[in-house]
C-alpha cells in the first residue's frame, strides 16, 4: 500500500509539471488555432537559456528567470511576427508542418549555439528527498508543483478577470466578431504567442533542473499531447487535469507493469490512454464542445 | 430589374443638408482583385439619424456596410476607387480596430456573439476599446436597454435565444460608445414581435444615446417604419433614394420589396411565388 502511495503522489507531482508545459500549448491553440508542436522545443531553448546563463556565473538565480522570461517573451513575439503570421488563412496542415518544422530548426540551433553535451541547470532546492508517512518526495517535484499551480491560478484569473485575456477568448471563438468589436486580433496573436513563451520558461526552469539539459530534452513536448487530448486542446483546466492523469498513470503503470515487461511501460501507457479517450469523449474532457443550435 | 428607374441621386438629398456624420462617396469595392461588387455607391448618414439600406440578397448591403467598417480588408475585398469619409476624416484604408476607435461599430449579419462567452463576457469584449474605465455604468446601460440581458448574464451565448443573441449583439456594440452603428440584418430569423422589439430599442438608443443607425435590411416595412431616410441597392449600385415614407409609397418599391401590389393589398403568396420564380431565373 505504501508502494501505492508513493507511485500515486510522484504521479500526480509530475502530472503538474505536464500540466505546465501544456499550458504553453493550450494557449496557443486556444486564441489561434494553431497546433504547436514546438512547445517542447521552446521548453528546452528556455532551459538552455537558463543553463548557460547560470553557467556563465554573471548572475544569480533571482535575476536570472526574470532574464529568462523576457527572452522567451520576445522569442514568442519573433517567431510569431515572422513565422505565423505570414501563414494567417492558409490550411492547418501547412500551419502544423511549419511547426514541425520549427521544432527542428530549435533544436538544431540549440546544439549550434550551445554544443550538444549535457548541461546542469542547478537550482537551490534541496536533493535529498523528503519523506512523509513513508512516502519518498523530491523537493523539486513539490517547487514544480507550486510553480505549476501558482501559474495556472494566474491564467486561469487572467482568461476570465482580464481584459486582453477575455479578448483572446473571443477571438477564439469567432475573429470577426472580435474584430467589429475593436479587437487588435494580431496583437492578440503575439501575445498568445509571448505568454507560450513564459510558460515555456517556467517549464525549462523545472525540466531542466530534473532531467538536465540537452537537445533530448525537447522530447517532454511529446507528453503534451494525450494530456492535452485528454483534457481537451483549448482547456486550461483540462490541461491540469489532463497532466495529472497523465502523471498518475503513466507512474503507477510504470511501477505495477515495468517489472513484468522490462521498462519502458510509461512511455506508451499515456497514449493508449489517449486513444481510449479519444474514442468516447474527441473534444477530451474539458474541450469545448460545438454549440450548435436547431 | 429596369422597373425601379430613379437614378442614383448624388447630389443634396434632405440627408445630406443636415451636418453628414458619414458620407460614402462613390466607392467601388472589389474582391480577390478581380470581382467587381459595388460599383459606385454613394450615401450619408446624417449625426443622429436612421438611414435604411435595402435591397435583396446580394445586392450589396452587406458589402457596404464591411466596406465601412474595415471588415471588408479581411475578406480580401478593398474599396479601389471613392472614399469614405466618418466625420470629415477618410476612414476606408483603416483596419476594423480602428475604425471601432473613430466610433463605429458593426452589428454583423447572424449576429455573431462569442457563443463560449457568457453574456455578460460577451459585453465586456464590447468595452474592449474603451480601456476599462467606465465598465459598471455602461453595463447597467445596456442592462437598462436589455432587461433580458441582465437575467441571462451569466449563460453561455451560444446557448441563449436567437432574439437574445440579436440584443446581445447590439448591446455589445453599444458598449463602445459608437457615434454609428450598423446593423446587418437584426430582423433575420427572428419572429415578428421580437423584430418589433428589436427595432423599437434601436429607436430608442438612436434618441436617448444619440447613436446614428445604418440599417441593411430585407424587411423593408420594418426598417422605412424607423428610418428618416432609406436607399435601395440593386445589384451593387443605389438605385433609389429618398424620404423613407417617399420609398414607402414608392409604386415599383411595394412592388418589388413590400410584397404590395398597386391598391395596397397584400399580394396573395401564389403571385409571390410566381415572381419569385420568374426573377430566379431571368435575372
Amino acid at each position: 500500500m505504501e508502494f501505492f502511495f508513493d507511485l500515486t503522489v510522484n504521479g500526480l507531482l509530475v502530472g503538474l509539471m505536464y500540466a505546465l508545459v501544456a499550458v504553453g500549448f493550450v494557449l496557443i491553440y486556444k486564441a489561434t488555432s494553431v497546433i504547436n508542436f514546438a512547445q517542447g522545443d521552446l521548453v528546452m531553448f528556455a532551459a538552455y537559456g537558463a543553463a548557460v546563463m547560470l553557467g556563465l556565473g554573471w548572475m544569480p538565480l533571482w535575476a536570472v528567470i526574470p532574464v529568462l522570461a523576457t527572452g522567451m517573451v520576445a522569442l514568442g513575439f519573433v517567431l510569431e511576427r515572422g513565422i505565423l503570421r505570414p501563414l494567417i488563412g492558409q490550411p492547418v496542415i501547412s500551419v502544423i508542418m511549419v511547426t514541425i518544422g520549427l521544432a527542428f530548426v530549435l533544436q538544431g540551433l540549440a546544439a549550434i549555439l550551445w554544443k550538444a553535451g549535457t548541461r546542469e541547470l542547478p537550482l537551490p532546492v534541496r536533493v535529498e528527498p523528503y519523506v512523509v508517512g513513508g512516502v519518498f518526495i523530491s523537493p523539486i517535484n513539490v517547487v514544480a508543483a507550486v510553480t505549476a499551480i501558482l501559474s495556472l491560478v494566474a491564467f486561469g484569473l487572467f482568461f476570465t478577470r482580464s481584459r486582453f485575456g477575455i479578448a483572446m477568448r473571443a477571438v477564439a471563438d469567432d475573429q470577426q466578431a472580435s474584430m467589429t468589436v475593436g479587437i487588435n486580433v494580431r496583437r492578440v496573436f503575439a501575445l498568445s504567442w509571448a505568454i507560450a513563451g513564459i510558460a515555456a520558461a517556467a517549464g525549462g526552469l523545472i525540466w531542466g533542473n530534473m532531467l538536465g539539459v540537452d537537445t533530448f530534452l525537447a522530447l517532454v513536448g511529446l507528453k503534451v499531447f494525450p494530456v492535452v487530448i485528454l483534457g481537451g486542446l483549448d482547456s486550461i483546466l483540462g490541461a491540469i487535469v489532463g497532466g495529472l492523469i497523465v502523471g498518475l498513470v503513466e507512474s503507477i503503470a510504470a511501477g505495477y507493469l515495468d517489472p513484468y515487461v522490462g521498462g519502458g511501460t510509461k512511455d506508451f501507457v499515456p497514449y493508449v490512454l489517449m486513444i481510449l479517450v479519444l474514442f468516447v469523449r474527441p473534444h477530451g474532457f474539458f474541450g469545448r464542445e460545438i454549440i450548435e443550435r436547431v | 430589374m429596369s422597373a425601379v428607374s430613379a437614378a442614383p441621386d448624388r447630389t443634396d438629398t434632405r440627408a445630406g443638408t443636415a451636418r453628414a456624420l458619414l458620407s460614402v462617396n462613390n466607392i467601388e469595392v472589389i474582391y480577390d482583385h478581380v470581382i467587381l461588387v459595388l460599383k459606385g455607391v454613394s450615401l450619408k448618414v446624417p449625426e443622429g439619424g436612421i438611414v435604411a439600406l435595402l435591397g435583396a440578397n446580394g445586392a450589396g448591403k452587406s458589402t457596404t456596410l464591411k466596406a465601412i467598417s474595415g471588415l471588408l480588408r479581411t475578406e480580401r475585398g478593398d474599396v479601389t476607387k471613392g472614399a469614405i469619409e466618418f466625420r470629415g476624416e477618410p476612414i476606408h484604408r483603416r483596419n476594423p480596430n480602428e475604425v471601432v476607435r473613430h466610433g463605429i461599430v458593426q452589428v454583423m449579419e447572424g449576429r455573431h456573439v462569442f457563443e463560449h462567452l457568457t453574456v455578460e463576457e460577451n459585453l465586456l469584449t464590447g468595452a474592449y476599446t474603451q480601456g476599462g474605465a467606465r465598465t459598471k455604468p455602461d453595463l447597467e446601460m445596456v442592462y437598462g436597454y436589455f432587461p433580458r440581458l441582465k437575467d441571462r448574464r451569466g449563460f453561455r451565448a451560444g446557448y441563449v435565444s436567437g432574439g437574445e443573441q440579436q440584443m446581445l449583439a447590439i448591446g455589445r456594440a453599444l458598449m463602445a460608445h459608437p457615434r454609428l452603428m450598423l446593423l446587418d440584418e437584426p430582423s433575420m430569423g427572428l419572429a415578428p414581435m421580437l423584430v418589433q422589439e428589436i427595432f423599437e430599442i434601436v429607436a430608442r438608443l438612436n434618441r436617448e444615446e444619440n447613436v446614428a443607425v445604418l440599417l441593411a435590411e430585407q424587411n423593408a416595412t420594418m426598417a422605412l417604419r424607423f428610418a428618416q431616410h432609406g436607399y435601395v441597392m440593386e445589384n451593387g449600385r443605389i438605385v433609389l433614394d429618398g424620404d423613407a415614407t417617399t420609398i414607402a409609397d414608392n409604386e415599383d418599391i411595394k412592388e418589388f420589396y413590400l410584397g404590395l401590389t398597386g391598391v395596397g393589398q397584400r399580394k396573395s403568396y401564389r403571385d409571390v411565388k410566381h415572381y419569385k420564380r420568374r426573377k430566379r431565373w431571368l435575372s
